[in-house]
């Protein structure tokens, strides 16, 4: 479930309230979003892929919260890191174009 | 939905509900058709439904005769020869051309060794992130965060919908010459990956209407899980070795045929637990690399899932990667009501996969290019209708009565009534190992809720969107039980433990529809629909 906006981090663009396909967070004026119905959370890390500074975190139970402080996620080095795995984000090159998806098919054909 | 009129009020000649791959792809066509075309999605189109976080394999075959024919007998066996050769033809034919446009419109293909874009699969926020860019290039208007309530219709068929927005509370009315469902299949807020907003709501919506459903026995799809995570991707179980606690091998547990066996040991108490051991490991990092977010939850618990055991379960997909859903009549995708057309989950996959799980391959194929039907159709179809649609007078079909006054329930009712539908369909002794003693059961408390959502009247706020929610799972649910009921046999994904053969006697169809009282009949499968 989204666990963590983190505060220091977010810039207030709205984009992970419009992109949450489940309508899980709220705008804030002036501030940064809320989580609002943190049940509703279908755990699909949609809204950490489009978060531009990867202030997001998404724990992967989705039954379950599991209280992460921003520091642990921090610390275990996860902000961000699946929007990085993904290849999106400036600079980077888009994880569906990667040779390795080819190359699978190849030797397991 | 009556007494005021919409905050938002808009006409089209095509309305596509819902924006995912084969809404997307409705929208896009239709389009090219001439039409002007309203989508409205639940959630985000882009990131919503089954595609957008997961991505999928494509049934994407070169047209080569030897090929095309190893992948139509592919799943025709397995399907309880329930498919159609020429819808298969057709499905292949239009995924190839539209994957092939996918690559024209500049997704990011990988390449073969000969430079040659490799197009066998989609990575899902990749893929939805460029339909919606195609969308909007394409000039149509998308509300998103906009369930559809109801649709509209009068004598003529169906002509618009009415909804509500979640992030502004506002109402809103499209009126327009046709109507494409393209909702999703319906997995009953499993928390499967992407599922959620996959609650039946087109089934409901069509069969308010009057349309037919189809396949509803093959709904009971289920998905090896982590315990402790949503992401429902199975490909990577072929590499797995299934273990008890003690560390001792389940035997007959597998991906493909023995989930069964592993839901019987987690019915009996006992976890079962998996790992990716028999995956040679120099394919270690291209399994990463293709499949990124099936290892994000281990990456984030420190589990090294090729040496490591971790607990897993049986997460209910439903009729997401079944085949059940709206019944198709012809070519267009059109159902029998006049106006109104299915495409991707929510219509049924039969056509191409029979009664055998459509996800891994078809079920994508079949999105892209059943929207791209319907979506022909429905511009071909508006279009006769001519100006004549700004004339009519629709009335909402929905059946609660949906108002602007107070509700009489009160919200907390709503989860109970979908926990009450999820503990009828979710344990796998009723859904996966289907008795007619526990059908029975099982309807008998599903129609006493059905009654219950019947009698109340919904008020157009926030929680009306649960509301109808509520009622499409627990329609859907019935649809499946009922139909399941009457197929006394095994086939495809439904298993009878009291009918455990296939008998050829019923290699038919079977169509479904009907709210208050339920109904179910049989359709032949045309002789030149048999692949020999
Ligand atoms: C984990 C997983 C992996 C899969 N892998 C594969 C694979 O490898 N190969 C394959 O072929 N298939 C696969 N599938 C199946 C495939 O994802 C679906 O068949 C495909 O997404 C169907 O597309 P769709 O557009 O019909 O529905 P979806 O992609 O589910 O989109 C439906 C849309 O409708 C919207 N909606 C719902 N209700 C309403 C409403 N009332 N009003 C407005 N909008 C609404 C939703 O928000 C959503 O955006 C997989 C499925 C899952 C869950
Ligand atoms: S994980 Fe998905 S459902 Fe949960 S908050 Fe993020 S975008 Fe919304
Ligand atoms: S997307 Fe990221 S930066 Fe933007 S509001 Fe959400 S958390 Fe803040």
């Amino acid at each position: 479930m989204i666990e963590i906006v983190s505060e220091s981090k977010c810039i207030s663009c709205n984009l992970c309230v419009s992109v949450c396909p489940t309508n899980v967070f709220d705008k804030v004026e002036g501030g940064i979003p809320v989580i609002a119905r943190q049940s509703d959370c279908q755990t699909c890390f949609m809204c950490e892929l489009y978060c531009p500074v990867d202030a997001l975190y998404v724990d992967p139970n989705p039954e379950q919260i599991t209280l992460k402080s921003e520091e642990d996620v921090e610390n275990l080095g996860l902000f961000g890191g699946y929007r990085e795995k993904v290849g999106w984000g400036k600079g980077r090159t888009p994880v569906a174009k990667h040779d390795y998806m080819y190359q699978l098919s190849a030797k397991t054909r | 939905m009556s007494e005021r009129k919409p905050d938002l009020q808009l006409t089209a000649d095509v309305l596509v509900i819902g924006g995912g791959p084969a809404g997307t792809w409705a929208a896009i066509t239709a389009v090219s058709k001439g039409s002007k075309v309203v989508l409205v999605d639940k959630g985000y189109c882009g990131t919503s439904g089954a595609t957008a976080p997961s991505g999928t394999g494509v049934w994407y075959i070169n047209p080569d005769k030897q090929q095309r024919e190893e992948a139509k007998q592919s799943r025709y066996g397995l399907g309880g020869q329930l498919a159609d050769n020429r819808w298969m033809d057709r499905v292949l034919d239009r995924t190839y051309e539209n994957m092939n446009k996918l690559g024209e419109f500049g997704y990011p293909f990988p390449l073969d060794e000969l430079g040659n874009p490799y197009k066998r699969g989609l990575q899902g926020p990749e893929y939805m992130k460029l339909m919606r860019r195609l969308v909007l290039k394409a000039g149509v208007r998308i509300l998103d965060h906009s369930p559809a309530l109801e649709l509209l219709a009068d004598d003529h068929g169906v002509g618009g919908a009415h909804g509500y927005n979640l992030h502004t509370g506002e109402t809103w009315s499209v009126q327009a010459g046709a109507v494409i469902i393209a909702t999703g299949g319906c997995a009953f807020l499993s928390k499967a990956l992407g599922c959620n907003v996959l609650t039946g709501d087109g089934y409901l919506l069509a069969a308010e209407a009057g349309a037919e459903l189809s396949g509803m026995e093959f709904s009971n799809a289920y998905a090896i899980s982590p315990t402790f995570s949503s992401v429902t991707k199975t490909a990577y179980y072929r590499y797995a070795s299934f273990y008890y606690e003690d560390g001792t091998a389940v035997e007959g547990a597998g991906s493909q045929r023995g989930r069964s066996i592993i839901a019987r040991n987690l019915l009996q108490g006992r976890q079962v637990y998996a790992s990716l051991d028999q995956a040679p490991e120099d394919i270690h990092p291209l399994l990463r690399v293709n499949q990124t977010n099936f290892f994000l939850p281990f990456d984030r618990l420190g589990i090294d899932p090729f040496k490591d055991k971790f607990p897993v379960t049986l997460r209910l997909e439903g009729t997401v990667r079944g085949t059940g859903g709206i019944h198709i009549v012809d070519e267009t995708c059109a159902t029998k009501v006049p106006g109104l057309y299915a495409a991707g989950d929510a219509a049924t996959r039969e056509l191409i996969c029979g009664g055998f799980t459509g996800g891994g391959s078809h079920n994508a194929a079949w999105a892209m290019s059943s929207g791209s039907f319907a979506g022909e159709g429905a511009a071909v179809y508006a279009a006769t209708l001519g100006d004549s649609s700004s004339t009519r007078s629709l009335k909402g079909l929905s059946s609660s009565t949906l108002t602007r006054g107070a509700s009489d329930a009160k919200p907390n009712k709503t989860e109970e009534r979908v926990r009450a539908v999820q503990d009828e369909v979710a344990p796998y002794d009723r859904n996966l190992f289907r008795t007619s003693k526990g059908l029975n059961e099982s309807l008998s408390t599903l129609d006493h809720i059905w009654q219950d959502i019947r009698n109340e009247t919904i008020s157009l706020d926030a929680h009306s969107v649960k509301k109808r929610e509520a009622a499409a799972m627990t329609a859907t649910a019935r649809w499946m039980y009922n139909t399941a009921l009457e197929r006394t046999e095994t086939r495809g994904m439904h298993k009878r433990e009291d009918f455990p053969q296939q008998d050829a006697s019923q290699q038919y169809r079977l169509i479904s529809g009907g709210l208050d009282k339920v109904w179910v009949k049989k359709e032949e499968v045309a002789k030149e629909a048999v692949l020999h």
